[in-house]
């Protein structure tokens, strides 16, 4: 078993993903403390991919995997691993890390630690933090065995430690992709029509704790008298009550308003992601120990309908 | 079509999770079905409609109160209700992955769903484990199936509305974000009838894994910056915030 | 999933000998050769081995009450015709049929076998439910909203009590009061979430404080009784709302149970005690005509209209009240009350009943006009000004059955609000104005 650290990168659009260099970044400190290096493994030709701090970067060049898959990507990480028996492989908690970091795991029997917040050595050790229970609590857990495999919530490090110019060695695929049982179709691209909320200057944000579908018009209401367009955490565009143009967060869309004024949000990591650089947070939430409370810039804890109700009369 | 859905029953949060050692102190929470199990659900009960088939709901009844769900799950459509009865409140995602592999392999299931994630997912979803210990593939964050001639048809979401369609040629294991209808209403008269008429199918924990996550500590985020809070009553409140919003010339 | 009218299968037989005996005429008292007609019973049986609707097979075809039905009067029904649509092979559990009964009772009323259409659709309703078979979707939305919601609008719990406000006097919640009252008044979902129920309710509220009446309401805590739900066959989701609100009710000290609402009447009075709850509860005409000498007096201004009254079947055929409602009315000075052909014990169904009130696109479907475009007409035919109701379900149905059927002129008004009218003298108002 090595000392060697495997950053598995995620890619858009033919560029690294800045979780990819959020993770490097750690991996360098980790590295250092364990005396081993960083490898990045970027899977798929036609990536730009000679821009990561790793020690090494190794791509597989194969056009069919420029588009991720999560069969051929799964498989090929197992390989990778079994070959180069690192002590850490990092991946994304994201739509593709979520796919690969739990599945190498039963895999391989390497325990994996998700939701991950940070990692810090303690005498030679891994220490991981996970911020589980949507955000509410916040676990320590210490990995057994020779190695560990995490998946990082985006967002948990800065990207600058992990941009460098290391130039990527090209590997041909480690497994066949002949007989894959899934096959890429086609790219889909965000819904058209609705209103753009990445580009709106006010968003009224609606959480589960708005209650259901008939308490929408309240927030479209306190919106129209502030200029604003209402946006949502994942529950309520999953309940259906409204549509997924209009989420915020992992699965949803990235949004820096100049206001993101927030109605009955526990602030999950997953919303978080996607709007805390937001210039002015305010979350009404009747749970005092809302995470949310953590990141917003003004809180009160009351009752969103009575504030909104009263904020309307004020408007 | 034969397609088992899988069921976590996990902690609330919506209320305070109260900590006793390094763990959640599972006796005094509330235990609710992982929300995305709701949307597996509705898609197995869309698949079923149109193909015709079976749908069996499994879970590891980690508190002894399964039972409720799985009526719920029948309900909506679900023919067969398994339980495998562990009564392990803190049974962590390998381990019921790993139950729930030997339940499921000899279903001999054409497609196994399960919610993409649940909120105590801290060694990873069943989903991908699941796929490991069956030796499927493994496809999560979808957000619809449509099955023809043995081989699915399905969307996986990216960030920011991007995603991608893939197929799949059975069996596989998917993990669901969402379905493309919202769970349906199932008549309370239903879920009554069926909590006393069905049958669950009760088997015993077979097989062994473990996270290999040992807990040193389980506590509320420690605070690092927190938001000013505006004390007082709603209309207080609004006024103050209203204030503020004219000050930054945000209202 | 759609639903669609069954082809009758009827079996025809020149010849049949029962008994040894050949009853196919010439010997007998018949002239000539009959055709015998051969029906197979299953569908009866499967309809009648349903608890609660045994006595579906009773029907002995008399057809007593196809011309007391108020959905044949509309189109081609009665129960008479349901038994006969069963005898030639169709399942009323797949048919649209199934759907367009308003629970209204008239057909109980003069029936000689005593087939009980009030039980028989819920327990049919409820199998069909259960097992997955066709229910009008706007049913289900009526359905899941009460689920979800506590009331069959889909409108948010927390405004259950946002009403109070239009109500120009106080109107006290008893939680917050933190005594026992004389009169908890249930206000019913209608009179508490749509515009015109809140005007029946904000004209209680004020009579009830001209009285003097010790009241309170359940505010944010009540939710909807839901006992149109049970006769549409949700059985499960009204146990659930009953045990809820019996729960709620027995929090609290009060004497006597004040309802808006005919439906309310019914499932508290009537059904509740079958899950334990056994208190006294009158509809708000049979509790206002007990305060009829201190209510005269404070009629004062004058309703000089022609007024028809429309008898709720749950407060008339349902729970006997004919009285209370034409007391009241005839007490407001300058009204005149005349009757309609229809009324009291035969009266007209509204359409409202047994989940009509979230069923009106489908049973337009089915029917040459609604039953409420129907009594519309009559009541106007009588050339009263007014149209005065009980029941919360008919203010709004009403109203728009006027419009439907070029009758605007007449105004429909909850005999709250007439009394309100005298009472305020708040004359202006040819046709309610609405909120």
């Amino acid at each position: 078993m090595s000392k060697d650290i495997l950053v598995v990168a995620e890619h858009f659009n033919g560029k690294i993903a800045d979780v990819t260099f959020e993770m490097v970044g750690k991996a360098r400190e980790l590295a250092a403390g364990l005396g081993g290096k960083v490898v990045a493994l970027v899977i798929g030709a036609g990536v730009e991919a000679n821009d990561l701090a790793s020690d090494a970067t190794l791509q597989v060049n194969e056009p069919a995997l420029t588009e991720f898959n999560p069969e051929a990507y799964a498989r090929i990480v197992e390989a990778v691993v079994q070959e180069q028996a690192p002590r850490l492989v990092m991946f994304g908690w994201t739509s593709m890390g979520m796919d690969l970091a739990a599945w190498l795991s039963g895999r391989t029997g390497a325990p994996c630690a998700a939701y991950v917040r940070d990692l810090r050595l303690e005498n030679g050790g891994l220490v991981i933090s996970c911020q589980a229970y949507n955000g509410k609590l916040i676990a320590e857990v210490e990995p057994q065995g020779e190695m560990t495999i995490a998946a990082c919530l985006a967002g948990s490090f800065p990207t600058e430690a992990g941009r460098g110019a290391t130039a990527a060695t090209s590997i041909p695929s480690p497994i066949a992709l002949d007989s894959l049982r899934v096959r890429f179709v086609e790219a889909i691209q965000p819904p058209p029509g609705d209103v753009d909320i990445t580009t709106q200057a006010k968003l009224v944000a609606v959480g589960r704790g708005i209650g259901g579908k008939e308490n929408i018009e309240l927030a479209e209401e306190l919106a129209e008298k502030l200029g604003a367009v209402v946006a949502a955490s994942r529950p309520v565009v999953d309940a259906g009550w409204l549509p997924r143009t209009r989420q915020v967060g992992k699965s949803g869309l990235k949004v820096k308003p100049k206001l993101y004024l927030m109605l009955g949000i526990s602030g999950a990591p997953e919303h978080l992601e996607g709007m805390k650089d937001a210039e002015l947070i305010i979350a009404i939430n009747t749970d005092k120990k809302a995470p949310i409370f953590n990141v917003a810039h003004y809180g009160a804890t009351a009752d969103l309908f009575e504030v909104a109700e009263a904020m309307l009369e004020l408007l | 079509m034969n397609i088992v859905v899988v069921l976590k029953h996990i902690p609330s949060v919506a209320d305070e999770l109260p900590v006793r050692g390094n763990q959640v102190d599972f006796d005094s929470v509330d235990f609710v079905l992982n929300e995305w199990d709701e949307q597996s659900l509705e898609q197995a009960a869309l698949i079923k409609e149109a193909l015709g088939g079976t749908v069996t709901a499994i879970g590891v009844d980690v508190i002894g109160e399964l039972d409720n769900l799985l009526h719920l799950a029948l309900a909506k459509g679900a023919d067969r209700a398994v339980k495998i009865a562990a009564d392990d409140a803190g049974a962590d995602s390998h381990r019921q992955a790993k139950w729930l592999s030997e339940a499921i392999r000899p279903m001999a299931p054409d497609l196994v769903l399960v919610g993409v994630q649940a909120s105590n997912d801290i060694d990873g979803q069943l989903g991908p484990l699941l796929a490991a210990y069956l030796d499927l593939p493994y496809i999560g964050v979808v957000s619809s199936i449509e099955v023809q001639d043995g081989t699915a048809l399905m969307n996986k979401e990216f960030a920011g509305g991007f995603g991608a369609r893939y197929s799949v040629r059975l069996p596989f294991v998917a993990g669901v974000q969402v379905a493309p209808k919202p769970p349906r209403y199932a008549p309370v008269s239903k879920i009554r009838q069926i909590a006393q008429t069905a049958k669950i199918e009760v088997l015993e924990p077979s097989g062994e894994a473990d996270s290999g996550l040992v807990f040193r500590k389980v506590a509320p985020p420690v605070v690092s910056g927190h938001a000013e809070m505006i004390e007082g009553s709603p209309k207080e409140i609004a006024a103050r915030l209203v204030a503020l919003l004219k000050e930054r010339g945000l209202a | 999933m759609t639903i669609q009218e069954q082809k009758a299968v009827v079996v025809e037989k020149q010849r049949v000998v029962v008994d040894g005996v050949d009853i196919s005429g010439h010997w007998n008292r018949m002239f000539e050769q009959r055709t015998i007609f051969e029906y197979t019973p299953e569908q009866i049986e499967a309809i009648a081995s349903i608890a609660g609707a045994e006595s579906f097979a009773y029907c002995y075809q008399c057809a007593k009450c196809v011309p007391v039905c108020p959905v044949d009067v509309v189109g081609n029904y009665g129960p008479r015709k349901l038994y006969r649509y069963a005898q030639t092979g169709v399942n009323l559990m797949e048919s649209p049929e199934l759907w367009l009964c308003t629970t209204c009772a008239n057909c109980l009323r003069v029936c000689p076998k005593e087939v009980n259409m009030v039980e028989i659709m819920p327990a049919v309703r409820e199998q069909a439910i259960l097992q997955g078979k066709f229910v009008p979707p706007e049913l289900q939305q009526a359905f899941e909203n009460t689920a979800k919601t506590g009331n069959p609008l889909g409108q948010p719990q927390r405004k259950r009590d946002a009403w109070i406000a239009k109500a120009d006097v106080p109107v006290p919640i008893i939680k917050d009061l933190g005594r026992p009252v004389e009169v908890l008044w249930y206000v019913g979902s209608y009179p508490s979430y749509h515009p015109r129920g809140v005007d029946a309710a904000c004209a209680a509220a004020r009579i009830f404080t001209a009285l003097g009446i010790d009241f309170a309401i359940l505010g944010k805590e009540e939710k909807d009784d839901a006992d149109s739900q049970r006769l549409a066959g949700e059985k499960g989701l009204f146990e659930m709302l009953a045990e809820y609100n019996i729960a709620t009710f027995n929090k609290y000290e009060w004497k006597e149970m004040v309802v808006t609402g005919p439906h309310e009447l019914n499932a508290f009075k009537n059904i509740y005690p079958r899950y334990g709850f056994n208190r006294p509860v009158v509809h708000y005409t049979t509790f206002l005509v007990r305060y009829l000498d201190q209510l005269k007096p404070l009629l004062k201004h004058p309703v000089r209209k022609r007024v028809t009254y429309h008898d709720p079947c749950y407060l008339g055929r349902h729970n006997g009240e004919y009285e209370a409602p034409r007391l009241l009315l005839q007490a407001i000075p300058g009204l005149e009350l005349v009757e309609m052909g229809r009324n009291r014990q035969n009266g007209y169904c509204c359409g409202g009943g047994g989940g009509g009130m979230w069923m009106d696109s489908f049973t337009a479907k089915h029917t040459r006009m609604r039953l409420s475009e129907k009594r519309a007409m009559e009541a106007a035919s009588t050339g009263a000004e007014v149209l005065a109701v009980a029941c919360p379900f008919e203010v709004s149905r009403f109203e728009d059955a006027m419009k439907s059927t070029g009758n605007e002129h007449v105004g429909v008004l909850d005999i709250l609000e007439l009394l309100d009218r005298s009472m305020r003298g708040e004359e202006a108002a040819e046709h309610p104005q609405p909120s």
